[in-house]
This record gives structure tokens, C-alpha cells and sequence, in this order.
């Protein structure tokens, strides 16, 4: 440290100036037409989104509310408010999960609220049945979803929380609900395992648990229960009448007295919602459990420019290109960006910042991917791993270069060792898909085949194995090779007919909408609130110790 | 005469032992201390953590809370001189003070009585025998005549003698029955038949008495001093015309709008009544003063009143002082040419008392305390501390609030703005009510007299209405200090501080607060701004910058911008109420508690018990379990401050159980009785 002093005495503002970050500076017209227009449109975009979610977290319409809220229960967001620390951030993962997906059977948010939250300062993963929405009936998606929660679980090392109200697997569903691996029995199968890992589950029965459901409180570690309203039994009255012709009423059958006082299925008894839930953050404070973060931690910046200039640098029009750099600006600290290997590979733009005060190498997009990119990508990834920093990949990619010239140069095995490293990495990996993701980029930027601890999507992204109009373009070159092959012709108008309909089933398909309805990622966000996101990601995927990487064989 | 003072010995005070607690104590000793005396304190058993003990040189446990085994055991104090050597006592105000045993006691045993001599106190006393006296000395007083001879020949001329307007009151009267005022002589005999018939119907007995009838009197009393060497000296007039239920509240010093003449001669009359009855020390003569500054000897009170700062503030003495070296031989420091008004003084009492609840008396822990910052021209005397108690055992005063400035105005100006600067949280107080006083146009123009609190009862007791920005601001208070209570375990993290709440959507949150049985709703919408609100009440929604300091986890000092308009609060928390103190003064609201914690707490207990209103000691129980009552019945007596409060059932229905028997001390809020379902 004297050497340094010393420095900075010898050589006055430039040491200083070299031993800080480099910050990113704004090169955007605000003025322009194009920045107004990417602006517009982008937002207009944020806004449908805005307005979708909005309706989504109304659950399961008036009379469902209304009918919930008579019997003196929270609504499930309310729950959730409740249960974590007052006004602290909660990260929802997939509001979008079941969109549109069972035609006119409308399953908001997939029946099911999941996300991280806060309780007595404890980072843990909540999972909320919304009873409002089909009786909290588990759907294929809601299944999906609960299972995606408890992988989140278990990849950061998060205590579960289970807020259960639930009447169990949909029965007219049933052959996509029940028997497969990844179906309703995993549910219980993940609690055994993440428990026997250290990961506490704590349950609070705030409805029905019925049949497989009850297992829910019973496999728990610790369980609560609401006296009048949360039900227990692996029959209901109506069974147990056809079975045995006893006639029982559901409380006396499985309610808060009969499992707090003589089954011991639960441990604790509450008088109503906000009881379970003060007494479930008890539990949570009780659980003796410290963060230890084997990372730097510096105090967090606001990076120096507005995030609402996303919009007008983004736009909505894929085609459009735009310096990545001026995102990053835009996301990290102080738009801070240490930029490695600024002059090579430059389609591929890496270096290191912060995000809320957490360390990050980020790897974005600048163009197509060639065999220089990739070399680089692998490089700084190694770095990364050697270093225990996460990554973060901006994902805006239409592929790896293709051609005679870029085949020979070796971009199948320089892709690949770019991939090897993305799949080997066993730092935190944060994914977000900020424009096109299409083939081999997609893998190579951590899509959501090389388990990113977190993925989301831009409302404004696309994703599919290539492009709508190349696959339509590559179909009918193929076709019009057969028809020549076949000696038969080919005209501009049965091109066109052939051509449509695959452009509009990509377009439909590449949506993060449809992306978000079958849980291809763990949410479509604002682009302004992309630095929290990243943030409570960060902080969430910090409760795990970050393993050394082992990598494969790169081919060289 | 004056050789009877020569023949004296007088005794130099090194060592004084003050026989009194709380405030006046305090005071005291800090004179004392100023003048190198050793102080010795006094404590019965609730005081013994108490500010005069904290700050006396010695102090000595005396016994028990009641009085009569402690502070008013003459025995035990005087033993306590003899151990410690005090050389003199001072008895400060109430308790002893004006006790001539005990001035007698003191004498006889070589101790020196800071106060006059017994016999001063003996016939200052009593009633008609300080009437004798004053009359005798030429001082004016008022007549009456209470004789037996009821013609109504003889009541005229007494009326006469006496000079209208006069009183005609039914001897048996109370309530206002059998009194009639009569203004001219021509009015007499028509009053006179009036109050007789009224009189005989209400009571069966028409015998009247006859009184000089001062219209809209004012209280305005004269600060008088006397040595050993016979001088004396008046500093000046006070003004505590405005009483409730005979208790001063405010008091100022110079009695506004007085002429010279009147001061004069109220001031030289006062003297006349000291010299009277050879008076050493300090001394009040109280008159009731009429419209036209004629003015009447009430009674003299041989102490040092309360209220002596506003005569010491406006002629810069110290009265204290005065009065241990006037105990210890000296000649008065002052002469009367060298008195003179300088400025005006008020003072205002601030008791533990719930002016709203017909100032029901008030004891417990003070939980938080911040005065007006003490300087030259403010003086906050006070015998209690932050986290000291107001006991049930003594006066519930907290503090006397004193300010100075060049005019009666600017000085009412000062006490407005210092009693806003007090903020006291855990007792009802009441320093609202004093405020509205103190802002009253009447009083403002000097308007007072003893009728003052019940002719402008609606102004003063009018339910202030909250404004929105007031709701609004507790509600974000309570919000914050919420959010602030969640232990934060890392040293950032997004998760407390980023304002992103909520993914794609804006969190909202309701907050509960209630105001004298209303309910306020009020949402709150975090902004993605940070310290940026969204506060929504009713059909308004304003836009909240806030910036709390946060002092400790009971306190926070807010500094908002409601649309644009700045303003700052402090938001004290208790006891599940929330205490703003704004420039708009003071407000107590109560945060509801969660339904799950009702029923095992009395504050819950409704109509399936009685709970004891304020603290005090259960005098008598008029029920038996098991007894059937209606609403209104009386459940039992409570004694609290000297005062009795009859404990009304609830609603009708039968007594389950009976917690307390006569003797046992309640807090408040304790159950008394519970009904069975």
C-alpha cells in the first residue's frame, strides 16, 4: 500500500484514474427520430405487458376473490406480502406461466405464485397456491412451475416456504399431471431430497391438502396450520363416506385441532392468515441459517444513466443494430465496464462490473459470432470460474458465422469449445435474452439447455432455432430443389403460400409470451427493471457457495 | 419591633435538606447548588430512581408511597437534618410547606424553616380569622352578610352596605339553584323572592346569604417578600385567572392591562397584608380582581407557589435565593425602587391528564420526553426524565413550561411555539389543550378571567379535524419504521433496497391506523424513485418525498415534500400508537393490532369486561360475582390523584369474576370485572 501511495503522489490524477473503472460513456442521440421511434415502440411494448400482468395478478376472477376474501382468508398476493419483510423486493418468477396455453381455460400465472423474498432476513423461495384460480387445482404448468421453484431452491441453496391452498392435482389432467418424473409425485420427491440436502421446507396450510396434497405439510420440516380453514386428509368426507360409510365433517376429519393436538401432522396452530404467516416467519428466524459470500462486495451505484434509455437505444425491430456497451451502461454500477480484450473478437464484447455491489463478468452480443468471438468468450469465461465471479450473459444472437471461410477457420470447434465452457462453468450464470435468440448462439450464450441460474426474457426478444423468414427461406429453397429434382416448377406464388404460414408459426412461436407459458425462462421483464432483477438474482444465487469448475475437453 | 428580629440568632446555611420531590425539589437544589450549599433529598419507595434524588448531594429513603408514611413525616425528616447536619429545611410547595407544627417542630428542634413563622401560617389558615386581619389592616376584601336575621328589611340593607351588584345565595344552594344576582337595589326585592321560592322548592329551606357579586372576576395575585429586619418588597402582579376546576393552568406575570395606579396599589396592599401578620419570606396574597380593577383579598398562601418563575423571569430574581438568605438573617438584595418590570412571562402546567376524557388523570412511564431547548428566556422545570414514571401517588404534573420575551405577545408567541417544540409520548397530556388556550383570540387579547375554560368550552375542546398530510404522513411513518424494523443482515442487498417491489406491477400497501374510535385506510404505493410515495386516503392520493432519520427503533425525524409543499415531523412509536408531532401539532393514532392477538390482551377487551380507565387504587367493589347488572350500574369506586371514579357496567349481564378487591393498585387498562358470555 505504500507503493501505491507512492504512486498516486508521482503521478497524481492518472493513477487514480487508471486504478478506477472504466465508465461507459453515453453515445446516444436522444434527439433523433430513430432513438424517439425504438423508444416508442419499445415501450408501448413494456406497457402491454404492464397492463397483461396486471390482469394476470387479479387470480382467478371477481367471484373467486370475493368468495376467498368471505371466508375471512388474504388473497395469495397478500399472503405473500405479508410473509416477507415489509416493503422488501419480492422476485416473481413467471407471471406468464399458462398463458393463453389451455385455450379458453384461462390459468393465471399457471395457478401458482412463485418467487424469492425476504423473511426475517432470511432469502427464501416462496411458493404460493392460488386457491382463486380452478381451487389451486395443480395444471401440467402449475407442476412445472412448482418443480422450477424447487430447482431454484436447490441450485441456491434456498429455504422453502409452502403456502399451500391447493385441491390438489386436476383430475380431467391427470395423464400430464401425475405419472411421469416430472410430475406431482416430484414435488414430494424434492422436498425429501432438498430437505436431506439442509434445505429447510416449511409448510403453512391455508386451505385444502387433499390426497397427494397432504403430503405437502407432511413431508415439511416444520408445518403450520390455519384453525377453521386448512384441511388435511388423504380422503375427503366424501370419500371416506363411499369407503367406509363414516360420516365426518372436513374439520373434524383433518383441520388445525386434530392435526396440532392428536396427529402431530402439524406443529403449529394459527387463528387465521396473518397468524400462520407471523408465526411462519418466526419459524424462519429460528432457522439459524447465515449467508456467507466468498465474493467482493462493494456499495452499490446507480449506474449514471437513466434505464428508461434502454427503450429508445433497444427499440423493437431485431434487424436494428446498436453497441451492447451502451446497455451494459445502463444496468451496471456506475456504468462501470472493464472491458477484456476490447480490440478482438469484437462481435463478442466481455469484461467485468458490478451489479448492485456483486461482482459480474458479462458477456454480450455485438454481432454474429465468429471463431475469434468464441476463442474470446471461452477465455473470459475460464477467468471467470478461475475467479468464483458470476456471469452474465446479454443474449442478442443469430448464430455462429457460417460459410466456407468461417467453417474453415474452424468455427464448429471454436463454437464448441465456447459452449463446453458455458456448460462446464459452475459460477452463478444469469441468462437474459435482450433481442433474437436463435441456434447455436443460444447455446452458447447460456440458453436455458445450460441451466443459467436464472433466465428472462425482454419483451422484445424472439426466440427459435433460426430466424421466421430463414426457415421459411431454407423450406422452400429445399422445396423448390425437390420440385426441380422432380422436374416440376416452382412459382413465386406457391413459394410465397409455402412461406407464410412457417413466418407466422415462427413469429408466434418465437414470442416470449409462448417462450414464458411453457416456462422456457423465469420471467419477460421491463428492460428498466433488468439491474434489480439481476440484482436480487445475484444476491439469491449467493446463498450457495460457489463450486470450483471442472472443465471438458476443448478441442483445440 | 425590630429589636424582636435583633435579639435573633441565625444560623449560616451550608447543608439544606429539601423536604419535597419532583420539580419544585429540583428546582431547589439547583438554587442551592449555585450558592455552594450541600443539597439532602428525600425519596419515599416510587422514588427512588427519581431526578431530585439523581440530583441531590445525599438523599434519604423516607418510606412508603402514601404520604403520610413518607413526605409528611415530620419525625423522620427532622431526624434526617440532625444525621446530615442541614442546617435549614425548605418545605417547597404542598406537603409540609404549610404546616405550622412543623415550622414549630423545626424551631424547636434548631432547625431553620425556610418559610414564615407559624403563626403566619396558622392565621393565614383559616378563613374568617385572615378575613379579620386583612379587613383590620385596610386591605379590601369581600363583604358579606351571613347573619341570622333573614327580614327581608335586613338583608337590603346589608345588600346596601355591602354595594350592588350582590349575590343572593341560598345557604343549602349548590348548582346554581336558589342564586340570583342582583345589579341595582331597585332589582333587589324581585331577586330576593326568586331565590327564596326557587330555594324552598329545590332544598326546603330558603335561608340566603348576601355577597358582593364580582362579574367576570379575574385571579390576579401578588409576589410579596419579607425579611427578618422587617422590609418588604412586592414583585409585582400575576395574572392565573384561567383555572379549571380551581387549578391553574396558564399564568403570566405582569396581570395584563393593569393601570399603574392599580399595580401600586394591589402591590402595596399586598404588603399591608404581609407586615399584617409579620410575614418573613416569600408569600402570595390572592385577589379577585372585577372589571374595573377593583380588587378583593381572597386568601395569602405563606409559600413559594408554583407559578413564582414568571415574577422571577420579569424581574430577574431569584426567589429561591431570596429565600434561604432571608432564612439565614440577610436583608433583602432588592429594595422596591429597585424593582421594575422588565418584559412579560408565562407559564404553562403540563399535566399527565387527558383533557379529552374530562382530564382523567394519567400515570405510567414517560417513553419518550423531548422538551423545548432550555436557554435564557425558556426554563423547562421538571422533576422527570425520559423513562421516569408520573406515579399514582403525586400530583400528575410533568412539567412547568416558563418563557420570557419583551411583550405579552412575543411571549405568547414563545409559548405556543415551545409547547409545539414538547413532545411527550406514553401519557395523555395536555399540552394540545394548552395550546389551544395560548391560541385562543381571547386569550391572545388578554380577555381572561376565571370563567375563561368554560365560557369558550366548544373552541377549546373542539376535536381538532386530522388533516389528510397528518394521516398521511403517520401512515407513512408507521410504513417505514415497518420496513426499517426488518433486520437487515447484509450490509446492501437489492432486497431491502432496491425499489423495484414487485416484478412488472406496483406493490401496494394498506395501513391501518385509528383516531378516537375512527378507522383510517390508507394505501401506500412505493415509487420506483427512491424516498418516493404514492399516498392514497379517501378520494386523495398525493405524491410523498420522505427522508427519515432514523434516531433509534422508537423514533424517526421525517422530512417530507407532500406535492411539492416541505415539511418536517417526528414520529414517535409506543405501545401500538404512532405520536406525530408536526407544525400542526400533536396526534396520536392507534395501530390496530392483528385480530390474532386479540382476546388475550385487556386493551382488546371490550364488552366482556370492565378495564380500569387510568391507574389508581380500587376503593370500593359494589358488585358480587354472579350478580345480575344493567348497563350503567355502578361495578366499583377507584381512587386515582386524589380523585374518585365511579366504574360504570358496560352493558347488561352478569358478573363472572371480580379481579381486584378495595386496596389493590391497577394500571391502566387492567380488567376489573368480566361478564359472563
Amino acid at each position: 500500500s505504500r507503493s501505491s501511495l507512492r504512486c498516486m503522489l508521482h503521478l497524481g490524477r492518472r493513477k487514480i484514474c487508471t486504478e478506477s473503472s472504466q465508465v461507459i460513456a453515453s453515445t446516444i442521440d436522444k434527439s433523433s427520430a430513430e432513438y424517439q421511434e425504438n423508444y416508442d415502440s419499445l415501450k408501448n411494448i413494456v406497457d402491454t405487458l404492464k397492463s397483461d400482468v396486471n390482469t394476470i395478478i387479479q387470480g382467478g376472477g371477481p367471484k373467486a376473490v370475493e368468495r376467498h376474501l368471505s371466508r375471512g382468508k388474504l388473497l395469495p398476493r397478500e399472503r405473500i406480502n405479508t410473509l416477507i419483510d415489509e416493503g422488501s423486493s419480492f422476485l416473481e418468477l413467471s407471471q406468464l406461466a399458462g398463458h393463453n396455453l389451455y385455450g379458453k381455460d384461462s390459468v393465471p400465472a399457471g395457478g401458482i405464485i412463485t418467487g424469492i423474498g425476504r423473511v426475517s432476513g432470511t432469502e427464501c423461495l416462496i411458493v404460493c397456491n392460488d386457491p382463486t384460480v380452478k381451487g389451486g387445482t395443480y395444471y401440467p404448468i402449475t407442476v412445472k412451475k412448482h418443480l422450477r421453484a424447487q430447482e431454484i431452491a436447490r441450485e441456491n441453496n434456498l429455504p422453502c416456504i409452502y403456502l399451500v391452498d391447493s385441491g390438489g392435482a386436476n383430475l380431467p389432467r391427470q395423464d400430464n399431471v401425475f405419472p411421469d418424473k416430472e410430475h406431482f409425485g416430484r414435488i414430494f420427491y424434492n422436498q425429501a431430497s432438498l430437505s436431506a440436502m439442509g434445505i429447510p421446507q416449511i409448510a403453512v396450510v391455508m386451505g385444502s391438502c387433499t390426497a397427494g396434497g397432504a403430503y405437502v405439510p407432511a413431508m415439511a420440516d416444520e408445518s403450520i396450520i390455519v384453525k377453521n380453514q386448512g384441511t388435511i386428509f388423504l380422503g375427503g368426507p366424501p370419500l371416506v363416506k363411499a369407503a367406509t360409510g363414516e360420516d365426518v365433517t372436513d374439520e373434524d376429519l383433518g383441520g388445525a385441532d386434530l392435526h396440532c393436538g392428536k396427529s402431530g401432522v402439524t406443529d403449529h396452530y394459527a387463528l387465521d392468515d396473518e397468524h400462520a404467516l407471523h408465526v411462519a416467519r418466526r419459524v424462519v428466524k429460528n432457522l439459524n441459517r447465515s449467508k456467507h459470500m466468498n465474493i467482493t462486495i462493494e456499495k452499490p451505484e446507480d449506474p449514471l444513466y437513466p434505464a428508461e434509455e434502454l427503450y429508445g437505444i433497444v427499440g423493437s425491430n431485431l434487424k436494428k443494430t446498436y453497441d451492447i456497451r451502451q446497455v451494459i451502461a445502463r444496468i451496471v454500477d456506475g456504468s462501470k465496464f472493464d472491458e477484456f480484450k476490447e480490440m478482438y473478437g469484437d462481435t463478442l464484447v466481455t469484461g467485468f462490473s458490478r451489479i448492485w455491489g456483486f461482482p459480474v463478468g458479462i458477456i454480450g452480443n455485438n454481432g454474429v459470432l465468429f471463431s475469434e468471438s468464441a476463442l474470446k468468450g471461452t477465455h473470459f469465461i475460464e477467468l471467470c470460474c478461475q475467479r468464483g465471479i458470476p456471469l452474465l450473459f446479454l443474449q442478442n444472437i443469430t448464430g455462429f458465422m457460417v460459410g466456407r471461410e468461417a467453417e474453415a477457420g474452424g468455427i464448429a470447434k471454436n463454437g464448441a469449445k465456447m459452449v463446453t465452457a458455458v456448460a462446464c462453468a459452475k459460477v452463478p450464470k444469469f441468462t437474459v435474452l435482450i433481442g433474437g435468440s436463435y441456434g447455436a448462439g443460444n447455446y452458447g450464450m447460456c440458453g436455458r439447455a445450460y441451466s443459467p441460474r436464472f433466465l428472462y426474457m425482454w419483451p422484445n426478444s424472439r426466440i427459435s432455432v433460426m430466424g421466421g423468414e430463414q426457415a421459411a427461406k431454407v423450406l422452400a429453397t429445399v422445396s423448390k430443389m425437390q420440385r426441380e429434382r422432380e422436374g416440376k416448377t416452382w412459382t413465386d406464388e406457391e413459394e410465397e403460400a409455402l412461406k407464410a404460414p412457417i413466418i407466422k408459426k415462427y413469429e408466434k412461436e418465437g414470442h416470449p409470451y409462448y417462450a414464458s407459458a411453457r416456462l422456457w425462462d423465469d420471467g419477460v421483464i421491463d428492460p428498466t427493471a433488468t439491474r434489480d432483477i439481476l440484482g436480487l438474482s445475484l444476491s439469491a444465487s449467493l446463498n450457495a457457495p460457489v463450486e470450483k469448475t471442472k472443465f471438458g475437453v476443448f478441442r483445440m | 419591633i425590630h429589636m424582636r428580629y435583633c435579639s435573633k440568632s441565625y444560623q449560616n446555611i451550608s447543608t439544606l435538606l429539601i423536604a419535597n420531590r419532583g420539580e419544585i425539589a429540583c428546582r431547589v437544589m439547583r438554587t442551592a447548588k449555585k450558592m455552594g450549599i450541600k443539597t439532602v433529598a428525600l425519596f419515599s419507595e416510587p422514588d427512588r430512581n427519581s431526578m431530585h434524588v439523581a440530583m441531590a448531594d445525599e438523599a434519604y429513603h423516607i418510606g412508603p408511597a402514601a404520604s403520610q408514611e413518607s413526605y409528611l413525616r415530620q419525625d423522620k425528616i427532622i431526624n434526617i437534618a440532625k444525621k446530615t447536619g442541614a442546617q435549614a429545611i425548605h418545605p417547597g410547595y404542598g406537603f409540609l410547606s404549610e404546616n405550622y407544627e412543623f415550622a414549630d417542630l423545626c424551631k424547636s428542634e434548631g432547625i431553620t424553616f425556610i418559610g414564615p413563622p407559624s403563626s403566619a401560617i396558622k392565621d393565614m389558615g383559616i378563613k374568617s380569622t385572615s378575613k379579620h386581619i386583612m379587613s383590620a389592616a385596610g386591605v379590601p376584601i369581600i363583604e358579606g352578610y351571613h347573619g341570622e336575621d333573614q327580614s327581608d328589611q335586613r338583608l337590603r340593607e346589608e345588600a346596601e352596605r355591602i354595594g350592588f351588584p350582590i349575590m343572593i345565595k341560598a345557604v343549602r344552594g349548590g348548582g346554581g339553584k336558589g342564586m340570583r344576582i342582583s345589579n341595582t337595589a331597585e332589582e333587589f326585592q324581585e331577586q330576593l323572592d326568586s331565590a327564596r321560592s326557587e330555594a324552598m322548592k329545590s332544598f326546603g329551606d330558603d335561608v340566603m346569604l348576601v355577597e358582593k357579586f364580582v362579574n367576570t372576576p379575574r385571579h390576579v395575585e401578588v409576589q410579596i417578600f419579607g425579611d427578618h429586619h422587617g422590609n418588604y418588597v412586592y414583585l409585582f402582579e400575576r395574572d392565573c385567572s384561567v383555572q379549571r376546576r380551581h387549578q391553574k393552568v396558564i399564568e403570566e406575570a405582569p396581570a395584563p392591562g393593569l393601570t399603574s395606579e392599580t399595580r401600586q396599589a394591589i402591590g402595596e396592599a399586598a404588603i399591608r397584608a404581609a407586615r399584617a401578620v409579620n410575614y418573613v419570606g416569600a408569600g402570595t396574597v390572592e385577589f379577585i380582581m372585577d372589571e374595573e380593577q377593583n380588587f378583593y383579598f381572597m386568601e395569602m398562601n405563606t409559600r413559594l407557589q408554583v407559578e413564582h418563575p414568571v415574577s422571577e423571569m420579569i424581574t430577574d430574581t431569584d426567589l429561591v435565593e431570596w429565600q434561604i438568605k432571608v432564612a439565614s438573617g440577610q436583608v433583602l438584595p432588592k429594595k422596591q425602587s429597585d424593582l421594575k418590570i422588565n418584559g412579560h412571562s408565562f407559564e404553562a402546567r403540563i399535566y399527565a391528564e387527558d383533557p379529552d376524557n374530562n382530564f382523567m388523570p394519567g400515570a405510567g412511564p414517560l417513553h419518550f420526553l423531548e422538551t423545548p431547548k432550555p436557554d435564557e428566556f425558556t426554563r423547562v422545570e421538571t422533576g422527570v426524565r425520559q423513562n421516569d414514571e408520573v406515579s399514582v401517588h403525586y400530583d400528575p404534573m410533568i412539567a412547568k413550561l416558563v418563557v420570557w420575551s419583551h411583550d405579552r405577545k412575543s411571549a405568547l408567541s414563545k409559548l405556543i411555539y415551545s409547547l409545539r417544540q414538547y413532545k411527550i409520548v406514553g401519557l395523555a397530556n395536555n399540552i394540545s389543550f394548552l395550546d389551544n388556550l395560548a391560541s385562543h383570540p381571547e386569550f391572545q387579547n388578554a380577555n381572561v378571567h376565571t370563567g375563561f375554560i368554560p365560557q369558550y368550552y366548544d373552541n377549546l375542546f373542539v376535536k381538532k379535524s386530522v388533516d389528510p398530510s397528518v394521516i398521511c404522513q403517520s401512515a407513512l411513518a408507521l410504513l417505514l419504521k415497518r420496513m426499517n424494523d426488518v433486520k437487515k443482515r447484509d450490509a446492501f442487498t437489492p432486497f431491502s433496497d432496491s425499489t423495484l417491489r414487485r416484478v412488472n406491477h406496483d406493490l401496494r400497501r394498506k395501513v391501518l391506523l385509528k383516531k378516537d374510535g375512527a378507522d383510517y385506510e390508507i394505501c401506500i404505493v412505493p415509487s420506483a424513485k427512491s424516498n418516493v410515495y404514492q399516498v392514497e386516503y379517501e378520494n386523495s392520493s398525493f405524491e410523498v418525498e420522505v427522508l427519515p432519520v432514523i434516531s433509534n427503533e422508537n423514533r424517526l425525524d421525517l422530512n417530507f415534500n407532500i406535492d411539492g409543499v416541505k415539511s418536517k415531523a417526528t414520529a414517535v412509536f409506543s405501545q401500538n400508537t404512532i405520536n406525530l408531532f408536526s407544525q400542526n401539532g400533536s396526534f396520536v393514532f392507534d395501530v390496530p393490532l392483528p385480530n390474532y392477538t386479540k382476546g388475550s390482551s385487556a386493551a382488546g377487551a371490550s364488552s366482556d369486561s370492565a378495564i380500569a380507565p387510568m391507574p389508581g387504587v380500587v376503593d370500593k367493589v359494589h358488585v358480587t360475582e354472579g350478580q345480575e347488572v344493567k348497563e350503567g350500574d355502578r361495578l366499583l369506586v377507584m381512587i386515582a390523584m386524589k380523585m374518585e371514579y365511579v366504574i360504570k357496567s358496560p352493558k347488561d349481564g352478569v358478573i363472572k369474576k371480580i379481579f381486584h378487591k378495595s386496596g389493590d393498585t391497577t394500571s391502566k387498562g387492567t380488567v376489573l370485572v368480566t361478564f359472563e358470555n
